[in-house]
């Protein structure tokens, strides 16, 4: 299992991000540390406004921080090219949106071959992998439909799938249940406890206490600040595994 | 990114929305269309010049006329055939010429009547299909036998109700001069100078005596080398020079080459200008691509950012939206070449000539018509690659 590597997963320290409007700047990120293991399921909540976006694209390597330090896998991303930010975001995440953000015009199956095909993969291996990541959700017999003949739980599920084709060592979801019904969202958020169980790091970001509740560590972020969060309990079945990790907490803050 | 998957995947989005990938490559295939038809209409017009030219004779000809200003005025017949020494020339063919009527039965028409040598057949390319030419001893003997065109035999043999075909033999009358015809013309058709079946040949000192004329109005030469046709009008020019007592006035010598050359010069400069208007029309088709590839990109902002966050590098995205662009003039193009031709055809059969379409142009059209593709879709495709993503995913 992946938890096994002894450089951790995500590392950041100090990050800072601001941004110059007009004349004014403005800082949204204030000395953010963290430091996410392999094989965690975090949480990161937040209200709207918060900052919580702006550290979801700095950990999704969509943008860079002003200030301090980003580590993926021991790689710094902060100074890093535009075209060196793209090639880490197709090799080591998995990106789950709100919005799905599936190409309309693709069937399930095109839309995840999509990251293959910019890692430069050949057809028959695309294809392979991504009816493999599309059984993975359980959407084996739908790859033909396009997004709008799906529905909402369905297309978020295909960008999970999408998001796993590539085997990132991290997945990030970005209110992935936000646009769902709260019966669907709990099958997705139960979907991706089982992801994590079978040895799959991922970082959630949510406004929602009770979507954080299903992650085993939960930071929150308010105004721009990051604070760990002790846990008030959780899910008998994860109990083991939520100790473990608790305990890592625990040492680290 | 694999440079087929980039292809496939420009030529999809290109499909998947046909409304705007018409409206945007209607301007290049209008262009297109417009040069293939233009240059097709300049080709027709040009070979029509080169067929009304060459029916003044075969490009190997010179045509000398005797206007007869200064104090020496003619030009005999032997003295015509003397032009015969000068170098490269092959053969010489006086010949006068006058208007007449000629009369058969009741009907009477006004007609060209040249007096020749039998040397016309060679030289002018102008050989009877049924009867014999003009020989020498009908010059010596004066005889009063006659050549028949093929519409002056219509004119006035099918009034008659007699067949225009069985010319040979009838007896006609030449401004009240009795005539045998011995042959009937092959049919030229008509050139810059009027039809050449439109008239009478008989023997030039026949000619002579009923017009009452001494001298040849007209001489036609062939020349053995063409490439040295610069020399032979010089030499037919000192000849000349030399009869007329340097009167240079009296005597015109028409060179074939250089009419065809004025006369296609005019052409290409009228061809010339139709392609800078093509050329226009391509680049204003250009604009339109540029302006629906800018519309695009801010429309598909979203998918660009989608596609971004997953891995397409800034110039998978440039490659992509450059691939569409020149897909689209591309397709233009080629839906232009298919339009052009059916213009060029429709065009050949309104002006009632050949008209062509040569293979380069088509080549050159595409070619353009891609090129133009890349120069206006760079910059549509340039906007897209260096949007950021952050920017594109939260656009909506």
């Amino acid at each position: 299992m992946s938890a096994n590597h002894t450089t951790p997963l995500i590392e950041m320290a100090d990050v800072t991000k601001s941004y110059r409007m007009a004349r004014e700047k403005t800082t949204v990120l204030h000395q953010v540390s963290l430091r996410v293991n392999h094989g965690e399921f975090l949480a990161i909540v937040g209200p709207s406004g918060s900052g919580k976006s702006t550290l979801m694209n700095i950990i999704g390597c969509l943008d860079t921080p002003s200030e301090g330090s980003y580590k993926l896998e021991g790689l710094e991303v902060t100074g890093q090219s535009d075209n060196k930010l793209t090639e880490i975001r197709n090799k080591k995440i998995g990106f789950i949106f709100q919005g799905y953000h599936l190409l309309p015009r693709l069937t399930a199956l095109e839309n995840c071959e999509l990251p293959l095909i910019y890692r430069g993969l050949s057809g028959k291996e695309r294809k392979a992998r991504a009816m493999e990541a599309l059984e993975r959700v359980g959407l084996g017999p739908r790859i033909a439909h396009r997004p709008n003949e799906l529905s909402g739980g369905q297309q978020q599920r295909v960008a999970i799938a999408r998001a796993l084709a590539t085997n990132p060592p991290l997945l990030l979801a970005d209110e992935p249940t936000g646009a769902l019904d709260s019966r669907t969202g709990m099958e997705v958020l139960g979907m991706m406890e089982g992801l994590n169980r079978a040895g799959q790091t991922i970082v959630l970001i949510t406004h929602d206490m009770e979507v954080a509740q299903r992650a085993s560590r939960s930071v929150i972020i308010r105004d721009g600040v990051l604070s760990e969060q002790e846990r008030r309990g959780g899910d008998e079945t994860d109990a083991g595994a939520q100790d473990g990790s608790h305990e890592r907490v625990v040492q680290q803050a | 990114m694999k440079l087929t998957q980039g292809l496939r995947m420009a030529v999809m989005s290109v499909l998947s929305n046909k409304l705007r990938t018409i409206l945007s490559m209607l301007g290049i295939l209008i262009g297109v269309a417009t040069v293939i038809a233009l240059v097709a209409m300049g080709r027709a017009s040009s070979n029509e010049v080169a067929k009304q030219v060459s029916s003044l004779g075969s490009p190997n000809s010179l045509q000398i006329t005797i206007s007869g200003r200064g104090t020496v005025t003619t030009l005999s017949v032997d003295e015509a055939n003397e032009l015969e020494d000068v170098t490269n020339v092959a053969g010489v063919a006086p010949i006068t010429s006058g208007d007449a009527f000629a009369k058969y039965g009741k009907t009477q028409v006004s007609v060209e009547v040249n007096g020749i040598t039998p040397a016309y057949e060679d030289v002018k390319d102008f050989p009877v299909q049924d009867g014999r030419f003009i020989a020498a001893p009908d010059l010596t003997n004066h005889t009063k036998v006659a050549l028949i065109g093929v519409d002056t035999a219509k004119d006035l043999f099918e009034e008659e109700g007699e067949d225009p075909l069985a010319a040979v033999g009838k007896k006609i009358t030449i401004n009240g001069y009795h005539f045998t015809i011995v042959g009937l013309l092959e049919s030229q058709g008509s050139s810059l100078t009027g039809s050449n079946d439109e008239k009478i040949l008989i023997p030039i000192t026949t000619a002579q005596k009923v017009f009452q004329i001494s001298g040849v109005s007209t001489i036609h030469l062939m020349v053995e080398d063409i490439d040295q046709m610069d020399a032979a009008v010089a030499g037919a020019e000192a000849v000349l020079y030399e009869k007329f007592r340097g009167n240079e006035n009296a005597y015109r010598v028409f060179n074939q080459e250089k009419a065809m050359e004025t006369l296609n010069s005019v052409n290409e400069t009228m061809n010339r200008q139709l392609i800078y208007v093509a050329i226009i029309s391509l680049i204003v088709g250009g604009i339109g691509i540029m302006n629906i590839m800018l519309v695009s990109v801010t429309e598909r902002t979203r998918e660009i950012g989608i596609r971004k966050s997953l891995g397409a590098k800034k110039r998978d995205i440039l490659f992509q939206f450059l691939v569409e662009a020149v897909c689209i003039s591309g397709l233009g193009g080629a839906f232009g070449i298919g339009l052009g031709y059916v213009a060029s055809f429709v065009i050949g059969m309104m002006m009632q000539s050949d008209t062509e379409v040569p293979v380069n142009t088509v080549i050159l059209a595409f070619a353009f018509s891609a090129f133009v593709g890349v120069v206006f879709g760079y910059l549509p495709a340039n906007k897209a690659a260096g949007l950021k993503p952050v920017d594109a995913l939260r656009h909506d």
